[in-house]
């Protein structure tokens, strides 16, 4: 499935400063959809370089992350049991409190 | 009595030269008050057939001819005026964002604008927060921001808080206006704030920004999410920067306080779709613009849901700097203490220590970017985040000290503020490095203790 996921507000730094990966995300055997939490599994292991705990907590993203699938709030489509399609874009985004 | 100029014929005479001299004086000034009561009355006059001649809309002459531009917008026009000239508006912050911000809700004519921060200004805040001028270094930013939006526009009323929002304050001046721009720059002032205007009622303008981004939306706004409903827990420490420590491109605060003015002024005049439930992204360095779709209010948010937690006497004495672990003093983040008195030395021993030819290696420790801008002669840079695999690179420094000293080498390590250097030291230590000392405060402690030209930054 191929997917563009978006880093930014300083998450970029924790996969080599690159903001935007176009990305291939194979399918488990057997599984049809692919869900956020499954994603979030994935960019663990392949993307993020350093420091995993800025990026997750547990299971799911470490608080103060917004996390954006076709720009709107995961929360709207159910967090982690969200269901990605081909093509979708999925942003991280730190939130800023700089001022 | 005495001579004959002083005989009563004189004195008579005196007394009628007196009296012609005051009836000509009485003349005189019963003529100019006849003149001024009719320069009145003809004023009067003009006044009166001029305010004949134009319908009363609640706008002065002088009001209109400020505001013509916005007058003459259809969709903003004299009930947009009205509204705005209405209107209290407090700017939380007169840095960065608060600078634009103050700057435009003074020019265009909101009733009463008020700038609350306790801070000074100083020459490091100038190329982000325009509203302040060399002048002003060392003073009050409220008092600085204040005259400057006097200077722009006399007929706002300006109201200067000098002191920060705390808890224990907030309800009290907020309680002032009607809306509040969040312009801080840091986490437990803006849990307070959404808490604090949640409480009150008041729709909260927040913005952000740091490095080449920002970020801006409208909490507590027409059924919209308050701040916790998005971010019930407070973020890691470690992924809180500042300004200070991850640098800001001045023009990106300056876009997003613009943008926060803008927001502020929509809502106060009543006019177009303020961003409630939505954020805008700014990307500086991608010159792009992102508008995403946010959750909606959240039933069990602490702050605003229905079994909301908070209470005016809550509020007042919640601890938001235990809740987001964030200290609002910059000294007690000074004050890491990883390693043991006998790991460490002074700037002023380090000096002695040079001055005596002594052996030895000097780590920097911080990233390349910084080593750029200013660093001790003969310091070695390498980056704490790389600092693992360099240990082979500081090994064979300190051997060719030896060999050309002849004896043993200490290594010294480095850093901004004595803080990395502690990391470092330790890590160090751990790793079979045994003469390792970190030198206490950094470069900030060598600049102030040993040489007071030494750039600090």
């Amino acid at each position: 499935m191929k997917l563009t996921l978006e880093f930014g507000g300083g998450l970029e730094l924790l996969c080599q400063s690159i903001k935007i990966h176009e990305v291939d995300v194979g399918l488990k055997d057997g599984e049809v959809k692919l869900m956020m939490r499954d994603l979030l599994t994935w960019i663990r292991t392949n993307l993020i370089k350093e420091r995993p705990e800025m990026f997750m907590k547990e299971d799911s993203v470490r608080p103060g992350v917004l996390v954006l699938i076709n720009d709107c709030d995961w929360e709207i489509y159910g967090n982690l049991e969200a269901t990605l399609e081909d093509k979708d874009v999925i942003v991280f985004i730190s939130t800023l409190h700089g001022g | 009595m005495g001579g004959g100029g002083d005989g009563p014929l004189t004195i008579q005479r005196e007394i009628e030269r007196l009296q012609s001299e005051k009836t000509h004086i009485e003349n005189r000034i019963a003529l100019l008050q006849s003149r001024l009561a009719e320069t009145v009355a003809r004023e009067e006059e003009r006044v009166s057939t001029t305010s004949s001649s134009h319908q009363s809309n609640g706008l002065s002459p002088e009001s209109i001819y400020r505001y013509s531009r916005h007058l003459l917008l259809p969709s903003f026009g004299v009930d947009g005026q009205l509204n705005l000239l209405k209107s209290s508006i407090l700017v939380v912050g007169a840095g960065g964002l608060g600078s634009p911000v103050a700057m435009y809700l003074a020019a265009c004519g909101v009733g009463c604008l008020g700038i609350v921060d306790n801070d000074v200004v100083e020459l490091n805040n100038l190329h982000r927060q325009i509203i302040h001028t060399e002048a002003y270094i060392g003073q009050s930013k409220v008092k600085s921001a204040a005259a400057a939006c006097r200077a722009i526009n006399s007929s706002v009323r300006v109201v200067e808080h000098e002191e920060s929002l705390r808890a224990v304050n907030a309800l009290d001046i907020v309680s002032k206006y009607d809306i509040v721009v969040d312009a801080t720059d840091n986490v437990p002032s803006r849990y307070m704030i959404s808490d604090c205007c949640v409480l009150l009622g008041k729709p909260l303008v927040s913005g952000a920004a740091l490095g080449l981004e920002g970020q801006l939306t409208v909490y507590n706004y027409n059924g919209g999410p308050c701040y916790r409903c998005l971010f019930p827990t407070p973020p890691p420490t470690t992924a809180c920067q500042r300004c200070s420590d991850s640098g800001v491109l001045g023009v990106v605060p300056g876009v997003i306080g613009c943008l926060q003015a803008l927001e502020a002024i929509k809502i106060a005049s009543v006019i177009g779709e303020p961003l409630s439930g939505r954020m805008l992204l700014f990307d500086a360095l991608l010159s792009r613009v992102r508008i995403v779709k946010l959750r909606g209010r959240s039933l069990q948010c602490k702050s605003c849901g229905e079994d909301s937690i908070f209470t005016h006497q809550l509020f007042q004495t919640f601890d938001y700097e235990d809740f987001t672990q964030f200290s609002l003093s910059d000294v007690s983040r000074m004050n890491l203490s990883l390693l043991p008195e006998t790991a460490r030395i002074s700037s002023k021993d380090y000096k002695e220590k040079l001055e005596n030819d002594e052996p030895h290696v000097l780590v920097d420790v911080r990233p390349a970017h910084h080593f750029k801008i200013t660093a001790l002669p003969k310091s070695m840079n390498i980056p704490l985040s790389t600092l693992g695999v360099e240990l082979p690179t500081i090994s064979s420094a300190l051997s060719e000290v030896e060999e050309s000293s002849g004896s043993p080498a200490s290594l010294y390590v480095i850093c901004r503020r004595g803080n990395d250097s502690q990391r470092a030291v330790e890590y160090l230590r751990n790793n079979g490095f045994a003469s390792v000392w970190d030198i206490i405060g950094g470069l900030e402690s060598w600049a102030a203790e040993v040489d007071s030209n030494f750039p600090i930054y």
